[in-house]
C-alpha cells in the first residue's frame, strides 16, 4: 500500500513528479521557515539591549520579487502536471479492457472478452496497459492500487477509467478510497499480476466451468446446501446454478463463486483464504466481520458450515 | 408610536429590562455578551469534537482494534469533523468578530444588534439540534444489508461525512433518521451565520470611526470583511444543496439518485462550490488576528499593509474558484483536472505573498516571546507546511495518489489547527486583558503553547507519512500487514498531549479571570482602537467617539518618530492614556444602547421545532410541533419589528453624543 514505492511506468512517473515537487517545497521549507526563525531569534527582545525598531511599513520591490518567483516556480511545475493528466486520462487503442463494477463492500471484475467475473482478486498481464472500465452498483466507490497508480471513482451511473501498468508479477494491494458507507475500511482491493503466459493459462482456467464434487463427499453436502438454501439467490457458481443473480436487472447480488479457491482472499479481500476459520467464521456470521453486508447471517449448524466451507475450498 | 409609553407597554411581553444576571443573557443585544456567549458555546464544542478525536484515535492506535464499532467510529468522525467546522470554529470566529469587530472600528454595537442575537441563538439551537442526533436518531445498514448487532447510542450520530457525498447519504443507503438531523442540522446552522455575515458587512461599511477609511481599518476587520462576503455568497450554495438532499431523503425528489436520472456528482461540486471558500472562512479570520499581534510584538507596523489586505482579499475571490481540486478522482474531464490544478497553484501566490509579509514585519522588530506571539509565530511556521502540502495536491497526478488518504488529513490540519486554532489561540490570550480586566499566567500560556506545538507535530506530521503509505481516511480498522501500526500509535500519542494543552488552557483561562493580575490599561502598548478603552470594556465601549487620522491611529497618538526612524514615545503620551482611562469610565453624557429583546431567543427557539417536525412527520405529534415551531418565529419577527430597537429614555432629548454621521446606529435591526 505504498505509494512511494511504485512498480509500474505510471505510478513511477507519478512518483517522480511528486518528488520533485516535494524537493522544491522542502527547499521552500527550509528558506522560509529558517527565516521566519532566524527572525524570532536574532530580534527577539533583550530589554536595553534591543534598540526600537525603525518603523517600516513596507516595500515595493520586494513584494514584486516575492510575487514574481512563486510565479516563476508554479509555472514549472504546471507544464508537467497538465502534460500527465491528459497523458492518463485516457487509454490506448492497444490496451487490455478489464471491468470493475463496486459494490458494497466489494469490487467485482469482469473480462468482457471471456465472459467471464471475478471478485476481489483483478489478475492481469504484467508490461501491458490495462484499462479498468469502471461503474459502480450503489454508492461511489474509488480504486486504488497505490503502486500502480493513484485512485479513481466508481460512480453510479457514469463510466470512468483507470490505467494499471506493472512491471512485475506480484501480489499489490488496494484500498477503497472514498467513504462508501459502514464497512468502507473493510472495501480492498488485490492485484496480482502474472507474466502473460501464466495469465493466458489463468484465463483459461477461470472459463471452465466449476468442478463437480465427488458423490457423497462432504463437498457434495456442500454442494447441497448451497443449492438448497439462499447461497444461489445471490451467488452465481458456473455449471451449477440454474441462472447468474447478476444478469437479473436490479438485482443485488455476490461475487461469482465459480473459481472460488483460486483467489487468495474473499469478503472483500480482507480475509485470506488460507487461514484457518477465517472461511467458516465468515459463512457463520458475515454482518459481525462486514458490518451491514449484504450477506446474512441464516443461522447455519456447525455441520453445515463446515460443508458450505469444504465445498468452496474445492472450487480452484 | 406613543413617545410617552413606559419601558415594555408596547409589546406582548414586558420588555427584559436585566443587565445582569441569567436573563441578561438571555435576552441581551450586546455585541460583546453575545461574542463571549459564542465563545463560551464554542469552545464547549470544542471540547465535545476533541473528545470524539481522541476517540478515534484510541481505535486507530493499533490495527484492527475493537474499541468502537464501524458505526461508532464512522459516527465519530462525521461529528467530529462537522463539530470543528460548523461549531467551533466558524462560532468562535464569529466571537471574535462580535466581541471586537464594533471595538476595532470605533463603534458602540454592530449595525442590527438583535439580528446579531438571532445568529447566536440559532446557531446554539442549531447545534444542539444536530447533537440530539446521538439521544434520538436511529440508524442501520443500507437497505437489504445486514447487522450483527444494533448501533449503540455512541453509533447514532450523524455518519455520513461532514462532507455527506450522495449517493451514500440518501435514504437508499442511509436508512434511519441521523442523516437528517446532518442536513437539518447544518441548514440551521447556515442561517445564523448567513444573517451574521451580513450584519459585519453593513456594521463595517456603516459605523466605522469618523476618519477610518477602508485603508485605515485593522487587518482584522479586513478579514472580517472577506469573511464575510465569503460567507454571503457561499452558503445559499450549501443552503440549496442541503434543501436538496433534505428533499431526496424526505419527499422523494431524487435529485442526486442516479437510479432515477440523478447526479451524484452533482451534490460534490455543490458542495465544495461552498466548501472550499468555507476553508477560507476558517482560515482568513485567523490570518487577520495574526496580523495585529505580531506588529504589536515587534514594535513595527505591519509589513506591506496593502499587499496583505489584498492577497486576503484575492484568496477571497479565488477560494470559488478552486472547488473541483477536491474532486481530481472523481472522473472529471482532463481539461477540469487541468484547469482547477491552475487555479489552485495560483491560489499559492496571494497565500505565500502574506506569509512573506509577516516575516517581513518581525525582520527587524524588537520582538516579544510571550504567548500571543509564540501561538502567531506558530501559526506562520505550521501554516507554511500546509501550504507547502497544499501546492503537493494541485500536483493532479500526484493528488489521485494522495486524494482520500491521511496525507490530506495531515495537510488540513496544518492549516485549520496549526493554522486557524493557533490564530484562534493567539487571539485569545491577545485580547484576555481587554476581555477581562485582568492578565492570564504567562509561565502556563507558554507551557500551553510548546504542549500544544509538540502535541500538535506529533499528532499530524506522521500522517503526512502515512498517507503515502497507503492509509485510507474514514477506516475504522486497518490490516496489520500494511505495518501502519506503530506510526497510528505516536499519532495517538500525540492527541492526548493535544488534549493535556487544552486542559492547561482551561485552567490558566478560569483561573486568571477571576485571579490574574489586574491588567494595566494599555498592557501591550497596542496599535489599535479597541485599546482606547478600559478593560473590561465598558457596555457602551466608546465613552466618546473616537475620531482616527491614520492606521494603527493608537500607535501614533503614542509614538513620533526619530531621524533615524524609530518610534520615540511623544511627552504628551501618558497623559493621553489617563485621560482615555477617566474618560472612559465616565462618559460626559448619557449613551444609547439597544435594549434587551426575548425575541431572538425565540427564533432560535423555533428552528430545531420545524426540524423535528420534518423528521418525525409521519408521528401524530411531528407536523403539529413544525407548526407550533413556525408559528413561534413568525410571532416573534412580528414582535420584534413593533419593539423598538432603543426604549425611549427619561432624558430623551439628550442626544449630545450622537455619533457623527456614517458611523451611526441603524433606526432599525
Amino acid at each position: 500500500m505504498d505509494s512511494l514505492d511504485p512498480q509500474g511506468p505510471i505510478a513511477k512517473d507519478i512518483d517522480g513528479l511528486f518528488r520533485l515537487t516535494l524537493y522544491i517545497a522542502t527547499a521552500i521549507f527550509i528558506l522560509v521557515q529558517g527565516g521566519l526563525l532566524y527572525a524570532a531569534i536574532r530580534y527577539r527582545d533583550r530589554g536595553e539591549r534591543t534598540p526600537e525598531p525603525k518603523q517600516i511599513e513596507g516595500n515595493a520591490r520586494l513584494e514584486v520579487i516575492w510575487t514574481v518567483i512563486p510565479v516563476l516556480i508554479l509555472a514549472s511545475i504546471a507544464v508537467p502536471t497538465v502534460d500527465r493528466i491528459f497523458k492518463y486520462t485516457s487509454c490506448s487503442d492497444d490496451a487490455l479492457h478489464i471491468e470493475v463494477i463496486g459494490h458494497q463492500w466489494w469490487f467485482e471484475y469482469a473480462y468482457p472478452d471471456q465472459g467471464f467475473t471475478t471478485a476481489n482478486v483483478l489478475v492481469m498481464p504484467t508490461d501491458t496497459e490495462v484499462c479498468l472500465d469502471m461503474a459502480s452498483d450503489d454508492v461511489i466507490h474509488n480504486y486504488w492500487i497505490p503502486k500502480l497508480n493513484g485512485k479513481r471513482y466508481l460512480v453510479p451511473g457514469q463510466d470512468t477509467l483507470l490505467l494499471l501498468e506493472a512491471t512485475e508479477p506480484g501480489e499489490y494491494w488496494g484500498q477503497c478510497g472514498e467513504f462508501c458507507g459502514l464497512s468502507h475500511a473493510k472495501m480492498r482491493a488485490r492485484v496480482i499480476a502474472m507474466t502473460p503466459d501464466d495469465y493466458a493459462v489463468w484465463l483459461a482456467e477461470q472459463q471452465q466451468v466449476a468442478v463437480m464434487p465427488a458423490e457423497g463427499s462432504l463437498e457434495q453436502a456442500g454442494l447441497e446446501l448451497f443449492l438448497g438454501g439462499q447461497c444461489v439467490s445471490c451467488h452465481n457458481i458456473s455449471g451449477v446454478t440454474a441462472g447468474n443473480p447478476a444478469l437479473v436487472d436490479g438485482a443485488i447480488y455476490g461475487p461469482d463463486l465459480t473459481h472460488f479457491a483460486s483467489r487468495s482472499v474473499f469478503a472483500g479481500a480482507v480475509l485470506d483464504l488460507d487461514e484457518p476459520g477465517a472461511l467458516e467464521d465468515w459463512i457463520d456470521n458475515p454482518p459481525l466481520i462486514k458490518p451491514g453486508s449484504f450477506m446474512p447471517n441464516i443461522d447455519l449448524t456447525q455441520q453445515e458450515i463446515e460443508a458450505l466451507a469444504a465445498y468452496l475450498r474445492s472450487l480452484d | 408610536m406613543a413617545t410617552t409609553a413606559t419601558p415594555g407597554s408596547r409589546t406582548i411581553f414586558r420588555r427584559p429590562a436585566s443587565h445582569t444576571g441569567f436573563w441578561s443573557w438571555i435576552t441581551t443585544a450586546d455585541h460583546k455578551k453575545i461574542g463571549i456567549m459564542y465563545g463560551y458555546t464554542a469552545f464547549t464544542f470544542f471540547i465535545l469534537g476533541g473528545l470524539e478525536a481522541l476517540l478515534i484515535r484510541i481505535q486507530l492506535a493499533q490495527p484492527d482494534s475493537a474499541f468502537l464499532s464501524a458505526s461508532e467510529y464512522n459516527a465519530m468522525f462525521t461529528m467530529h469533523g462537522t463539530t470543528m467546522i460548523f461549531l467551533f470554529v466558524m462560532p468562535v470566529s464569529a466571537a471574535f468578530f462580535n466581541y471586537l469587530l464594533p471595538l476595532m472600528i470605533g463603534a458602540r454595537d454592530v449595525a442590527f444588534p438583535r439580528m446579531n442575537a438571532v445568529s447566536f441563538w440559532i446557531f446554539v439551537f442549531g447545534g444542539v439540534f444536530l447533537y440530539t442526533s446521538f439521544l434520538f436518531g436511529t440508524t442501520g445498514p443500507p437497505a437489504g444489508g445486514n447487522l450483527a448487532e444494533a448501533a449503540s447510542r455512541l453509533g447514532s450520530g450523524p455518519n455520513g461525512g461532514w462532507f455527506g457525498y450522495a449517493p451514500n447519504s440518501g435514504i437508499r443507503f442511509s436508512t434511519g433518521t441521523v442523516m437528517d438531523y446532518w442536513s437539518i442540522g447544518l441548514q440551521i446552522l447556515g442561517l445564523s451565520s448567513l444573517i451574521s455575515s451580513i450584519n459585519f458587512i453593513v456594521t463595517i461599511f456603516n459605523m466605522r470611526a469618523k476618519g477610518m477609511k477602508l485603508l485605515r481599518m485593522p487587518v482584522f476587520v479586513w478579514m472580517t470583511t472577506v469573511v464575510a462576503f465569503l460567507l454571503l455568497f457561499s452558503l445559499p450554495i450549501i443552503a440549496v444543496a442541503l434543501f436538496m438532499i433534505t428533499f431526496d431523503r424526505s419527499f422523494g425528489t431524487l435529485f442526486f439518485d442516479p437510479s432515477m436520472g440523478g447526479d451524484p456528482i452533482l451534490w460534490q461540486h455543490f458542495f465544495w462550490l461552498f466548501g472550499h471558500p468555507e476553508v477560507y472562512i476558517l482560515i482568513l479570520p485567523a490570518m487577520g488576528i495574526v496580523s495585529e499581534v505580531l506588529p504589536t510584538f515587534s514594535r513595527k507596523p505591519l509589513f506591506g499593509y496593502p499587499a496583505v489586505v489584498f492577497a486576503g482579499a484575492a484568496i477571497g475571490f479565488m477560494g470559488f474558484g478552486v472547488w473541483a481540486h477536491h474532486m481530481f478522482s472523481s472522473g472529471v474531464t482532463p481539461i477540469t483536472q487541468a484547469a482547477f490544478g491552475l487555479s489552485t497553484m495560483a491560489i499559492a501566490i496571494p497565500t505565500g505573498i502574506k506569509i512573506f509579509n509577516w516575516i517581513g514585519t518581525i525582520w527587524g522588530g524588537k520582538v516579544k516571546l510571550n504567548t500571543p506571539m509564540l501561538f502567531s509565530l506558530g501559526f506562520v511556521g505550521m501554516f507554511v507546511i500546509g501550504g507547502l502540502s497544499g501546492v503537493t495536491h494541485s500536483i493532479v497526478p500526484a493528488d489521485w495518489q494522495q486524494t482520500d488518504t491521511y496525507y490530506i488529513v495531515a495537510h488540513f490540519h496544518y492549516v485549520l489547527f496549526g493554522g486557524a486554532i493557533f490564530g484562534l489561540f493567539s487571539g485569545l490570550y491577545y485580547w484576555f486583558p481587554k476581555l477581562t480586566g485582568r492578565m492570564y499566567s504567562e509561565a502556563l500560556g507558554k507551557v500551553h503553547f510548546w504542549v500544544f506545538f509538540i502535541g500538535f507535530n506529533l499528532t499530524f506530521g506522521p500522517m503526512h507519512w502515512l498517507g503515502l503509505n497507503g492509509m485510507v481516511r474514514r477506516t475504522w480498522v486497518y490490516a496489520e500487514e500494511t505495518g501502519l501500526g506503530p506510526w497510528n500509535m505516536a499519532v495517538t500519542v500525540g492527541a492526548f498531549i493535544i488534549a493535556l494543552g487544552v486542559l492547561i488552557f482551561m485552567i490558566n483561562w478560569s483561573w486568571s479571570k477571576r485571579n490574574g493580575p489586574i491588567a494595566p490599561f494599555d498592557p501591550w502598548d497596542a496599535r489599535t482602537l479597541e485599546w482606547t478603552m478600559p478593560s473590561p470594556t465598558p457596555e457602551y465601549n466608546f465613552a466618546v467617539n473616537p475620531v482616527v487620522t491614520s492606521l494603527d491611529d493608537f500607535w501614533h497618538k503614542k509614538y513620533t518618530e526619530d531621524s533615524d526612524g524609530r518610534p520615540v514615545r511623544r511627552p504628551e503620551a501618558a497623559a493621553l492614556v489617563a485621560e482615555l482611562e477617566e474618560v472612559g469610565l465616565n462618559p460626559p453624557a448619557p449613551i444609547h444602547l439597544p435594549n434587551p429583546s426575548y425575541y431572538p431567543f425565540m427564533v432560535g427557539l423555533g428552528m430545531p421545532m420545524i426540524g423535528y417536525g420534518v423528521i418525525y412527520r409521519g408521528a401524530a405529534w411531528g407536523i403539529p410541533l413544525g407548526i407550533v415551531g413556525a408559528l413561534i418565529i413568525i410571532g416573534s419577527f412580528i414582535g420584534w419589528g413593533v419593539e423598538p430597537l432603543e426604549e425611549p429614555h427619561e432624558e430623551h432629548s439628550d442626544h449630545a453624543d450622537e455619533p457623527e454621521p456614517g458611523d451611526d446606529h441603524g433606526e432599525d435591526a
